[in-house]
């Protein structure tokens, strides 16, 4: 169906849906490569105030991409929750943003409403709003998850601590694992990117990291980023697994470039689920996503890339994910080209993300050879912080040595609990407490002489 | 109550150090900084901003293409210059596309190309990093020619190429009739790796060649891989791309197998 509007002293026409939603993105240079994106700065405008103008219904009668062709689709139209969908169903994307901002959508309506939203009808009024609207609302929204503590709670913000090695050397991540921890880091998860896909070298990772988990008793889970399939097949021989990983994406075509499905992720999350290693919970799966994915595996069907990102969410939703993360800056800057871009695409994932009711954190990073510095990452970590960011990434000084690139630091977190108040994961929060790492108020304490988990440092690596 | 201020006894050293500084000797991750507060101390934020200034360099260092044809030539290779369709940095960052394919300018100048066809063209690309090409792309020429000499090899002239993606290398090694072809370009610069050169290989070479039929060796230089072991594990896959011809997923680099002491052998010339 064709959408028709007049603005200023234009008529603007948008082919269908998709092209409407395309055309009504607020500007960043992953659509323009596709060719996708508005003319105009009016005519970005103008599609908006005709994208205000379509019924939310719409969305689950003219599919973006085609329901024959992809099983995301298919599974977003045959899973939809009619009954939490009513409330909005007499809604236009313009009525829904004005309701989200409004005092009746409060956490528990927003909660209820939560399994009624597509990821189109997400990004659709995302197009139309501000980063403060992004910010407020996501505020109100309330995802909770857990394994061995508990993620998500109000004021609250969890860290990734993230050990990456070049080489995955045993002694240089359990090194980074000590510095993190006594930061006060890692409540999200432990979670290291492997620079090698050997099972054998990955099964050595994961022994490496929960024997500091359990020497410790560390209420969290760790976690090796290796491919679902590996993770499979590790759990098979017997490795501790606590959360299964994988990159997932907004359309089929692009999971299979990923070398995944939705049976393959079926498959690790029952393998995951049959250890039964969670103390306070069975959310299993830790998934990461990030803008740009489809295009660069040119498999967008001409959806503007953030529709297709809040698609990705729709992926992991069935999954009961313990977390999951837009890896906002990672892609480079012909997908998202400035400062300016990676904070709006930040803002706008981690909204999308919490309407659905899946438990956003967000890697707050960047690549060399973006037009963005620390700077602008202190702007987004903040403003991710005001809007309750489930976690973000715990890296050493920002630095990650093996993937070559710049996100969060062990700092950044000390410095937004701060500035905001936000505590760690409350279990986490208690054995700080008893391992003398943090005082009381959450700050941490100025170390004297030898740690026990410095103590044993030479051991852990051994 | 005394007021610390008035009375000058605001403590010496407003900086934390982490007790666990030996540990930063076994990983290169920036750990055990001390902290100023929540935040970094100043030297950090020093060291981590120079580091950052010099990737920044790395990817926007005008590239010096005609000292790179004069130092190349040098060496002893034939050299022509040629340019992609990315007109400046920035439409070079936006649009990858264009870095892939050659200018007018350039398609017209090799389109008039009559010489005989050539075991291996080899390209040398700025990329994302013109700093590492300036830095790596003589020495390591240099190591790979004695390779050149020893297989017998015959080279197109070296192809100086500006505003360069891998992918270029496609349709340079197509128009020069090339079994194979070599890219030297430099990688997208890490915090603290602003010089690393990257080596793609790709058999018959022609426009549209996807990533997967390529074998690269990433990583070159002083800190990383060496010169002289990059050419040796280069000339070994290109050995292996023209018997076997292919390249990519199905050849694996086993050239380890025949490092002595974990060297290279020196190459075997006359």
């Amino acid at each position: 169906m064709a959408y028709r509007i007049v603005a200023g002293s234009q008529t603007y026409a948008f082919a269908d849906l998709k092209d409407l939603m395309a055309k009504a993105t607020p500007p960043r240079s992953g659509d323009m490569l596709a060719g996708i994106a508005a003319a105009s700065a009016e005519e970005n405008v103008a599609a908006r105030m005709c994208l205000a103008d379509v019924p939310l219904a719409a969305f689950l009668n003219e599919a973006l991409v085609p329901y024959e062709e992809d099983e995301v689709t298919r599974l977003i139209i045959d899973s939809h929750d009619a009954q939490a969908f009513r409330p909005l169903s007499h809604m236009t994307v313009g009525d829904f943003r004005d309701f989200l901002l409004s005092g009746a959508a409060t956490s528990a309506v927003l909660a209820s409403i939560a399994p009624g939203v597509t990821p189109e009808m997400a990004a659709a009024v995302s197009k139309l709003m501000r980063n403060q609207d992004l910010i407020v609302v996501a505020k109100k929204c309330r995802v909770v998850t857990k394994f061995r503590n508990t993620i998500g709670l109000p004021g609250t913000m969890a860290v990734r601590l993230q050990p990456n090695h070049p080489t995955d050397d045993p002694a240089g991540v359990t090194a980074s694992i000590l510095d993190g921890l006594l930061y006060g880091c890692g409540d999200a998860v432990i979670g290291i990117n492997p620079a090698s896909d050997s099972v054998p070298v990955l099964s050595e990772l994961l022994k490496l990291i929960d024997g500091i988990i359990q020497r410790f008793d560390i209420p969290t889970q760790a976690c090796v980023l290796t491919h679902v399939t590996t993770s499979t097949e590790v759990i098979g021989r017997g490795v501790p697994v606590d959360l299964v990983f994988q990159s997932v994406a907004g359309t089929q075509a692009a999971n299979a470039s990923f070398g995944i499905d939705l049976a393959v992720l079926k498959e690790g999350h029952e393998a995951a689920l049959s250890l039964n290693r969670g103390t306070l919970g069975d959310n299993v799966m830790y998934f990461e996503t990030g803008q740009g994915s489809a295009l660069s595996a040119n498999a967008h069907h001409g959806v503007d890339q953030q529709t297709l990102e809040a698609r990705a969410y729709a992926v992991c939703r069935p999954f009961k994910p313990l977390l999951v993360n837009t890896v906002v800056g990672f892609i480079g800057p012909e997908y998202l080209y400035d400062g300016k871009q990676i904070i709006r695409a930040g803002l706008e994932d981690h909204f999308c993300g919490k309407l659905m009711g899946v438990p956003l954190g967000c890697d707050v990073c960047y690549t060399n050879h973006a037009e963005a510095d620390q700077d602008d990452m202190d702007t987004l970590m903040t403003l991710l912080g005001a809007a309750g960011v489930t976690y973000i990434m715990g890296i050493p000084g920002s630095d990650d040595v093996m993937l070559n690139y710049q996100s969060t630091s062990f700092h950044d977190q000390l410095y937004l609990r701060e500035v905001l108040g936000l505590k760690r994961a409350p279990e986490f929060e208690a054995w700080l407490q008893r391992m003398g790492i943090t005082e009381p108020d959450g700050s941490l304490r100025k170390q004297h002489g030898m740690h026990p988990l410095l103590a044993a440092a030479p051991e852990l690596a051994a | 109550m005394s007021d610390p201020v008035a009375d000058g006894d605001l403590p010496a050293d407003f900086v934390i150090e982490d007790a666990w500084r030996r540990l930063a000797g076994v990983t290169p991750a920036r750990i055990a900084l001390g902290r100023a507060g929540t935040g970094l101390p100043t030297r950090e934020v020093l060291r981590f901003a120079l580091a950052h200034a010099q990737a920044r360099d790395a990817v926007h260092m005008p590239f010096d293409s005609a000292r790179m044809a004069g130092e190349i030539a040098a060496l002893g290779f034939e050299t022509i210059e040629v340019s992609s369709a990315a007109p400046a940095r920035d439409a070079y960052l936006r649009r990858p596309d264009l870095g892939r394919r050659l200018s007018d300018e350039s398609r017209a100048l090799l389109g008039t190309w009559t010489g005989e066809p050539v075991d291996v063209a080899i390209v040398v690309a700025d990329g994302l990093s013109s700093t590492a090409i300036h830095a790596q792309a003589v020495p390591f020429l240099a190591a790979f020619k004695a390779r050149i000499a020893e297989a017998g090899w015959s080279v197109g002239p070296v192809c100086i190429a500006n505003q360069a993606r891998v992918a270029l290398g496609d349709e340079v090694g197509e128009r020069m009739k090339a079994s194979a072809c070599v890219v030297l370009i430099g990688e997208r610069p890490g915090l603290s790796s602003p010089d690393s050169l990257g080596l793609y290989l790709t058999f018959a070479p022609r426009a549209g060649r996807s990533d997967a039929e390529r074998n690269c060796i990433s990583n070159v230089r002083g800190e990383g891989l060496s010169h002289a072991h990059a050419a040796f594990k280069l000339a070994w896959l290109l050995k292996q791309a023209l018997a076997r011809r292919l390249t990519g997923v199905h050849l694996k680099d086993e050239s380890d197998l025949l490092l002595v002491g974990g060297k290279p052998p020196p190459a075997q010339i006359g």
